[in-house]
C-alpha cells in the first residue's frame, strides 16, 4: 500500500512533446502489444518529472491502454524507478561484493557524511539523495556510482573524487 | 600471446563508428552469410564452432539455434540479453560501449539465421549511455542499408531496437527477460514450453548473450570449423573474462579457452598479479553465483593438476573442490578480504534480486542474509554454519529458476571451504568484527593424493 | 495416456498434468497445492508444495527429470513414473517449502478467522516441524480494508496470486495486484480504492490461508462452531449455489461450494454472498458433507453415533449405514 505522507501527488499532463517520444517507442512492438513499451516510458517519465507518481502511472495506463495496476505492479518491481521525490541528482553507489573488495563502503560512507543524510533521504536543499544499489556491471572499474536520468558513470571512485563531483554538482545546479 | 577475435581491434581509431568499423573489415560476416549462405548453413558453421552460450549457463548457442520452432506464418524473434548484472561481470558493458557494430552486425547474422525480422537488444536500465551508444550505432547501419527493408539487396528485412530494462538482476534469466520486454515485472515462466516454442508475445525465440552474438561474427568469417580450433576439448573459442577485486589490472581480458588460472591472476598479460604485494586467498571463478574456492583449490585441482580456464576445467572435481565458467566474471580476494563479509554481501544481493515468486527463494534468500549477518557482525552461533547449508539446500532445485541455485551456491560454497573461519567469527566474535581472519591455510598446497599400488 | 503414481497407474487424456492425474487417482497420493487452482489459468507453480519426482520420463523418454518438478505445471506423458510420497527426496523438499512458507507466517491461528479451514494449517499440520528455526523479526502489514466487504491482511499472505488470477478472469476488471518484490512483494492496490464489483467476493475463497476474509464474518465465530448447509437460490448473476454456515439459527455466512480439494465448484456472486443472509431466501438442499478428519466436524462427534433405537431397526439401520461405518473407524 503505497504511504503518502509527505508525497503530493500533483495531477498531470504530459506535453505534446514527450507524447511524441512515446509514440515514437510504441512503434518498435507488433500491433496490439503497446504493452511492452511500459518500461521505457516509465523511464521517459522519470526523466521528466525526477519520480513516478501515481497519477502520471494513471496517465501511462491510459496512453498504453492498460489498467493502472498495471503499470504499479510494474514500476514497483523495477529498483530504477522512483516511488517518491527525490534529490535533484541521486547518487546510486554499487555496493556489491567486487565493489566492496576496492573500498565501495568506504565512499559510501564518505558520501553519506558529506551530504549529512542517510540513504534515500534527500538534502535541505533537495539537490542530492543517495542510495547504494546493487551490482552495476562495473566491477574491474570499482568503486562506481551513477546519477540519472542519463546515467552517468563515475568510476575508480575515492574521497576526492567524490568531493569534486559533488562540488561540480552543486555548481551545475546554480548555474 | 592468444588470439583475440572478438577485441583484436579494440584499439583501432575510431572503432566505434562504422566507418572505423568498417575499415577494420566489419560487417564481411554479413555480406558473406546474407550474400553465400543459407540461414540453415549459418546454423551448421555455428554448430561446427562448437560456441557455448556466454552467459552463463553454457549451454551450445547452435543447438540452442536449431531447437527454434519454425510455425508457418508465425513471426520468430531474436533477442538479445543484455542485461549484465551478475556481479564479477562486465563484460558486456565493456564490448557494447567499445565496439557496438560488433554486436549489431552479430544480431544480423543470428537474425539471419534463425528466420528473424524483428530483433531487438534487451538492455539493463542502468546502462544508459550503452543504450544511447547502440541506438546511434544502429541508425548508423540503418543509413547505409545494413539494417531496415531488402538488406543489402538481399531481400532480407530486418528491425532492431534496443529495449531498456528497469532494475532488475532477475531479467538475465531469460523468461523473466521476456516477460519484461512484453511490459511486465520479470517474473521468470515456469518451463516448458521454453522460449524456442512459445518465447516473446508467445512465438518462437532465441535469447542469446551480447559475447555469443558478437562471437557469431568470426565464427562467419573464418568458418566454424576454424573457431572451433581455438580453446580446448569442448571449451572451443575465445571467451571474455572480466577480471575484478583485488588484482593488478582490473578489466575485460580475451582469453583463448584453455589459459591456466595461475598464468591467468599472474601474468602481465592478464591481471599481472595480486594489488599491493598480497597474497591470493580466494577466487569467484565465474560470476558470484559459482562455488567460491580457496586459493589452492582455484590454482590446482584436486588431483593436483593445472586448473585452466575452461568450462571443463573449471568444474573439475563438482562442488565439492570445482566451481563453474559461468560468465567468466572473475573476482580475486586478497588476504585481507573477509569472506564471511563477501558472502553476507552476496546473500544481500540475491535477497534484494528475488523476485517473489516462489516460496522457498523469496523466503529463504532473505533467511540466509540474515543468519549471515548475524555471523558477520558477532552474534553467530555454531549452529549457524549447519542452519546455512541446510536451508541453501531447501532452495537449491526447489525453485522455478536458477536464481535459487545462484543464491545457494555461494553460501553452501563458502561454508564448505572456509567453514573454521566462519568458526572464528563465532568464537571470536568481537575480534572478528576490528580484523580479518586472513589467509590461514587456505593457500596450503593441496595434500598428496595416496594412489593405491598397482 | 498411463501415468503411475506412487505405484497407482491410471488412464488420464493428454495435456493433463501430474496433479490432476493425481487428483483422479485420489487419497494420500494426492500432492498438497498452495497456488494452483484448477478454475483459475495459469495459476500453479509458485509454492512448490506441489514438487514431485519423476522417476521416469515416458516410454519413449525413460530417463527421469533431473529436478523435482511442479506437478501442478507438469504435464504427464504416457508412461510417466512419479514419485509422491514415496519419494524421500520429495518429502524433505516439501518440509523445506513448508518451513519456507511459514518462517514469515505471523502464526496467529488462534485470532484468524481462516483457522479450521486453512490449507496452511493443514499443510504444516502434515508437513510441517513443530518448531520454528527461524529466529528473526517477522514481516507484517498493516491490515487494509479493500471495500467495505473485504480486508485484506497482508501479513498472512503467502503469494500464491490466486486472487490476481480471480480479478482477471472472474471480475470485470482488476484493481489489486502484486506489488514490489522479493519478500517485500505484497498483495496491494496501491492506492485506497475498494475492489467491489459483482464477482470481487471470490477472492475471500480462493484465498488459501486467512489473508482475504469476509468482514460479515469476521471474528463472528469459529468455524468449527457453525452448522454448513448446502443451498441454491435463483439469481440472475451467478448460479447460486451456496453453502451457507449457521450459527443456532442465523446465516453468519455464505461460501461457494467447496470440494475436497478447497476449490470451489462454481463461483457466485456478492449478492449471494454478502446481501443475502435469510434462510427465507435460500432453498436448503441438505447438511454440507464434512471429512471426518476437518476440524468443523470436531464438535458434531455426538451426533455421529447412531441413537440407540437406530440400533434395533432394521430400515434405520439401513438409512443410517454411513454413520455406522464412520463410528466403526472413529
Amino acid at each position: 500500500m503505497l504511504r503518502v505522507e509527505n508525497t503530493e501527488q500533483a495531477p498531470v499532463e504530459f506535453s505534446a512533446a514527450l507524447i511524441a517520444k512515446f509514440d515514437d517507442i510504441k512503434s518498435r512492438y507488433p500491433e496490439g502489444k503497446q504493452k511492452s513499451a511500459l518500461l521505457p516510458v516509465l523511464h521517459l517519465v522519470q526523466a521528466e518529472y525526477g519520480w513516478v507518481s501515481a497519477p502520471a502511472m494513471d496517465k501511462v495506463a491510459e496512453y498504453l491502454n492498460i489498467l493502472p495496476i498495471e503499470v504499479y505492479e510494474v514500476a514497483t518491481f523495477y529498483t530504477m524507478y522512483f516511488m517518491r521525490p527525490q534529490g535533484k541528482y541521486v547518487l546510486e553507489v554499487c555496493r556489491t561484493g567486487p565493489c566492496c573488495l576496492v573500498g565501495a563502503e568506504k565512499i559510501m560512507d564518505y558520501i553519506e557524511q558529506q551530504l549529512g543524510v542517510k540513504e534515500g533521504e534527500v538534502t535541505t536543499d533537495g539537490l542530492f539523495s543517495w542510495r547504494g544499489v546493487e551490482c552495476l556491471a562495473a566491477c574491474g572499474f570499482g568503486p562506481v556510482l551513477q546519477i540519472g536520468p542519463e546515467y552517468t558513470f563515475y568510476e575508480n571512485l575515492t574521497t576526492q573524487s567524490v568531493d569534486s563531483l559533488i562540488a561540480d554538482l552543486k555548481a551545475k545546479a546554480n548555474n | 600471446m592468444g588470439r583475440k577475435l572478438l577485441l583484436q581491434h579494440i584499439n583501432a581509431p575510431g572503432i566505434n563508428t562504422l566507418q572505423g568499423y568498417r575499415q577494420t573489415g566489419g560487417y564481411a560476416a554479413v555480406k558473406k552469410a546474407l550474400k553465400t549462405l543459407s540461414p540453415d548453413d549459418v546454423v551448421e558453421e555455428v554448430k561446427k564452432s562448437g560456441l557455448r552460450g556466454r552467459g552463463g549457463a553454457g549451454f551450445p548457442t547452435g543447438m540452442k539455434w536449431s531447437f527454434l520452432a519454425k510455425p508457418e506464418g508465425v513471426p520468430r524473434y531474436l533477442v538479445c540479453n543484455a542485461d549484465e548484472s551478475e556481479p564479477g561481470t562486465f563484460k558486456d558493458r565493456y564490448l557494447m560501449t567499445k565496439i557496438p557494430h560488433l554486436l549489431i552486425e552479430g544480431m544480423i547474422v543470428a537474425s539471419y539465421a534463425l528466420g528473424a525480422n524483428t530483433s531487438y537488444i534487451y538492455v539493463r536500465g542502468e546502462m544508459m549511455p550503452q543504450i544511447r551508444i547502440l541506438e546511434k550505432a544502429i541508425a548508423e547501419a540503418k543509413n547505409v542499408g545494413l539494417l531496415g527493408k531488402n538488406i543489402l539487396g538481399t531481400g532480407y528485412d530486418l528491425e532492431l531496437y534496443v529495449q531498456p530494462g528497469g532494475g532488475a538482476y532477475i531479467c538475465g534469466e531469460e523468461t523473466a527477460l521476456l516477460e519484461s520486454l512484453e511490459g511486465k515485472r520479470g517474473n521468470p515462466r515456469i518451463k516448458p514450453p521454453f522460449p524456442a516454442i512459445a518465447g516473446l508475445y508467445g512465438c518462437p525465440t532465441v535469447v542469446n548473450n551480447v559475447e555469443s552474438i558478437a562471437a557469431v561474427v568470426p565464427i562467419i568469417n573464418e568458418g566454424g570449423d576454424e573457431y572451433a580450433k581455438i580453446g580446448i576439448g569442448r571449451s572451443t573459442g575465445t571467451k571474455l573474462i572480466s577480471a575484478s577485486g583485488n588484482i593488478n589490472k582490473p578489466g575485460v581480458y580475451e582469453i583463448e579457452l584453455g589459459v591456466p588460472v595461475e598464468e591467468f591472476i599472474y601474468s602481465d598479460e592478464y591481471c599481472g598479479g595480486i594489488a599491493n604485494g598480497k597474497r591470493l586467498k580466494a577466487v569467484v571463478a565465474g560470476g558470484s553465483s559459482v562455488p567460491i574456492l580457496p586459493a589452492n583449490l582455484t590454482l590446482k585441482t584436486i588431483n593436483n593438476e593445472s586448473r585452466l580456464m575452461s568450462y571443463e576445467s573449471l568444474s573439475d572435481g563438482g562442488f565439492a573442490t570445482g566451481s563453474m565458467m559461468g560468465s567468466g566474471g572473475f573476482i580475486v580476494f586478497d588476504e585481507d578480504q573477509c569472506i564471511v563479509r563477501n558472502t553476507w554481501n552476496f546473500a544481500r544481493f540475491y535477497h534484494h534480486e528475488s523476485c517473489g515468486q516462489c516460496s522457498p527463494c523469496r523466503e529463504g534468500t532473505g533467511w540466509m542474509e540474515k543468519v549471515l549477518h548475524r555471523l558477520e557482525y558477532g552474534h553467530g552461533k555454531m549452529s549457524d554454519m549447519d542452519l546455512l547449508v541446510d536451508v541453501s539446500k531447501k532452495i537449491e532445485g526447489n525453485t522455478i529458476c536458477p536464481l535459487g541455485d545462484a543464491a545457494a551456491w555461494p553460501v553452501a560454497s563458502a561454508i564448505r571451504h572456509f567453514r573454521d573461519e566462519f568458526e572464528w567469527h563465532v568464537t571470536n566474535a568481537a575480534e572478528a568484527t576490528t580484523r580479518n581472519y586472513g589467509l590461514a591455510h587456505y593457500a596450503d598446497p593441496l595434500p598428496k593424493i595416496e594412489k593405491a599400488e598397482a | 495416456m498411463k501415468v503411475t503414481i506412487d505405484g497407482i497407474t491410471v488412464d488420464v487424456e493428454p495435456g493433463t498434468s501430474i496433479l490432476n492425474a493425481a487428483r483422479q487417482i485420489g487419497g494420500d497420493i494426492v500432492p498438497p497445492a498452495m497456488c494452483y487452482y484448477s478454475k483459475l489459468e495459469g495459476s500453479g507453480g509458485k509454492c512448490r508444495t506441489c514438487l514431485v519426482k519423476v522417476s521416469k520420463g515416458s516410454e519413449k523418454d525413460p530417463r527421469p527429470m533431473p529436478k523435482l518438478v511442479a506437478s501442478c505445471r507438469t504435464t504427464v506423458m504416457d508412461g510417466m513414473e512419479v514419485q509422491n510420497i514415496t519419494s524421500p527426496e520429495v518429502i524433505e523438499a516439501r518440509k523445506g517449502v513448508v518451513e519456507m512458507l511459514l518462517i514469515n507466517h505471523p502464526l496467529d491461528c488462534p485470532v484468524c478467522d481462516q483457522a479450521g479451514e486453512c490449507h496452511l494449517q493443514d499443510l504444516g499440520y502434515e508437513h510441517g516441524a513443530a518448531k520454528t528455526r527461524y529466529e528473526f523479526d517477522r514481516r507484517t502489514f498493516e491490515k487494509i480494508d479493500i471495500g467495505d466487504k473485504i480486508q485484506l491482511h497482508m501479513t498472512r499472505c503467502i503469494l500464491c496470486y490466486r486472487c490476481v488470477f480471480t480479478a482477471d478472469q472472474i471480475t470485470n476488471t482488476r484493481l489489486h495486484g502484486i506489488l514490489n518484490r522479493g519478500d517485500h512483494s505484497e498483495i496491494s492496490t496501491y492506492i485506497e480504492k475498494a475492489v467491489d464489483n459483482d464477482f470481487s467476493g471470490n477472492v475471500i475463497d480462493v484465498c488459501p490461508v486467512g489473508a482475504l476474509t469476509d468482514k460479515t464474518f469476521r471474528f463472528k465465530n469459529r468455524v468449527w462452531f457453525t452448522k454448513p448447509v448446502e443451498a441454491h437460490r435463483d439469481c440472475d448473476k451467478c448460479c447460486g449455489k451456496v453453502t451457507l454456515w449457521y450459527k443456532g439459527e442465523d446465516v453468519i455466512r455464505v461460501t461457494g461450494r467447496k470440494d475436497v480439494y478447497g476449490e470451489v465448484e462454481e463461483f457466485i456472486c456478492n449478492t449471494c454472498r454478502f446481501d443475502t443472509k435469510k434462510t427465507a431466501d435460500w432453498t436448503i438442499e441438505g447438511p454440507r458433507k464434512v471429512s471426518h478428519k476437518s476440524v468443523i466436524s470436531a464438535n458434531h462427534y455426538e451426533t455421529m453415533k447412531p441413537l440407540p433405537v437406530v440400533k434395533t431397526n432394521p430400515l434405520l439401520q439401513e438409512a443410517n449405514k454411513e454413520q455406522f461405518e464412520r463410528e466403526t473407524r472413529l
